[in-house]
């Protein structure tokens, strides 16, 4: 057990969970609203556990629409994992299967990004950092939907204290701190445009697929890099 | 408040989490089926953590009043020289101010 790797996974966390905090609030007062019971919103942020794609799920429960179908919206929601995981692994070699698949479950935008900030520069991932980084997003993200699904109708607007723009601006610093990385600018910009025109023309939440699928194409078809290792490749990181 | 689990919502709701453990373990089952990785798919993944957090942030700022754009922008030049908690303290300090002072 490594002390040091517990305390900093708990103060990483701690900035996630404090961020989406108002989130989970909204997610149960939603919840109830749209017919869920508190156990049910409980049940949905301890198995789901997945910010975006449960406000989608209980935003159908609400009209009605065929259960297959429920499940569907959340899949396509909840599709970037599928690059979240594949990119991971890398990092995750030294885990055992059981510690892998645990860690998977866990793995939401905030995780996965810091997950890789951090074995980018140059630490390993412990398994002590990454689940406590994990348990102070899981534990606050599961209570704090049970206090919104019990006093949901006592939260005022969001907009009050301005806690609308924090998880945009949490996510905007991430994608600045990978400005070092080969093919930074072209990436980002083309996810820009494509999260953009998805917003606009399909509609939310499928700008974050179409978004991402530009950004990886983009990636895919730029020049090669040297291959990570090679002196050159590691002179541009911080 | 009604405290029973309602077995068709929660069954419901264990299909979502399944669906969405799939999505988490996808990936990872997908890669350790490949011996070698091409090099085009490396440079893809390698793109993921940036292609897919700018599509968390960009609507917000296309689609956001002056507010959410000039703290956005805020942020983001803080963010070339301060750490992470400096950048979000700016960007909504920058909010508030534009909510609150000016009626953005």
């Amino acid at each position: 057990m490594n002390r040091n790797e517990i305390v900093e996974g708990f103060k990483g966390g701690a900035i996630v969970a404090l961020s989406s905090a108002p989130f989970a609030v909204l997610f149960g007062a939603v919840a109830v609203d749209n017919g869920l019971n508190l156990p049910e919103v409980a049940l949905m942020s301890a198995t789901v556990y997945a910010g975006a794609s449960q406000l989608v799920g209980i935003e159908l429960f609400g009209q009605y629409v065929a259960a297959w179908l429920v499940v569907l919206s959340i899949f396509a929601v909840n599709f970037r994992h599928v690059l979240y995981s594949a990119a991971l692994t890398r990092y995750l070699t030294h885990f055992s299967l059981g510690q892998k698949l645990l860690a998977f479950f866990l793995l939401i935008d905030p995780q996965f990004a810091e997950t890789v900030r951090r074995a980018e520069s140059g630490k390993t991932i412990t398994l002590e950092w990454y689940l406590a980084f994990a348990a102070v997003i899981y534990v606050p993200w599961l209570t704090f939907s049970v206090i919104g699904a019990a006093f949901g109708s006592m939260i005022g607007d969001p907009r009050v204290w301005a806690i609308d723009v924090l998880l945009p601006l949490y996510f905007l610093g991430i994608v600045v701190g990978f400005r070092r990385k080969p093919g930074f600018y072209p990436v980002v910009a083309a996810s820009f445009i494509g999260s953009v025109l998805g917003y606009q023309f399909v509609g939310s939440p499928w700008h974050v697929s179409i978004g991402a699928a530009f950004g990886v194409l983009v990636a895919a078809l730029l020049p090669l890099s040297p291959p990570p290792g090679t002196k050159t490749a590691k002179a541009g990181h911080s | 408040m009604n405290f029973a689990l309602d077995p068709a919502t929660a069954w419901l709701i264990i299909a979502a989490a399944v669906a969405t453990y799939l999505t988490r373990v996808g990936g990872y089952v997908l890669i350790t089926r490949m011996s070698t990785i091409p090099p085009r798919l490396e440079a893809a993944l390698n793109a993921v953590p940036a292609a897919v957090l700018t599509t968390l942030c960009a609507p917000a700022f296309f689609n956001g009043g002056l507010d959410i754009k000039l703290a956005m922008l805020v942020a983001l030049v803080v963010s070339l020289k301060y750490p992470g908690l400096i950048m979000l303290a700016a960007g909504w300090a920058t909010a508030m101010l534009c909510r609150h002072a000016f009626g953005l």
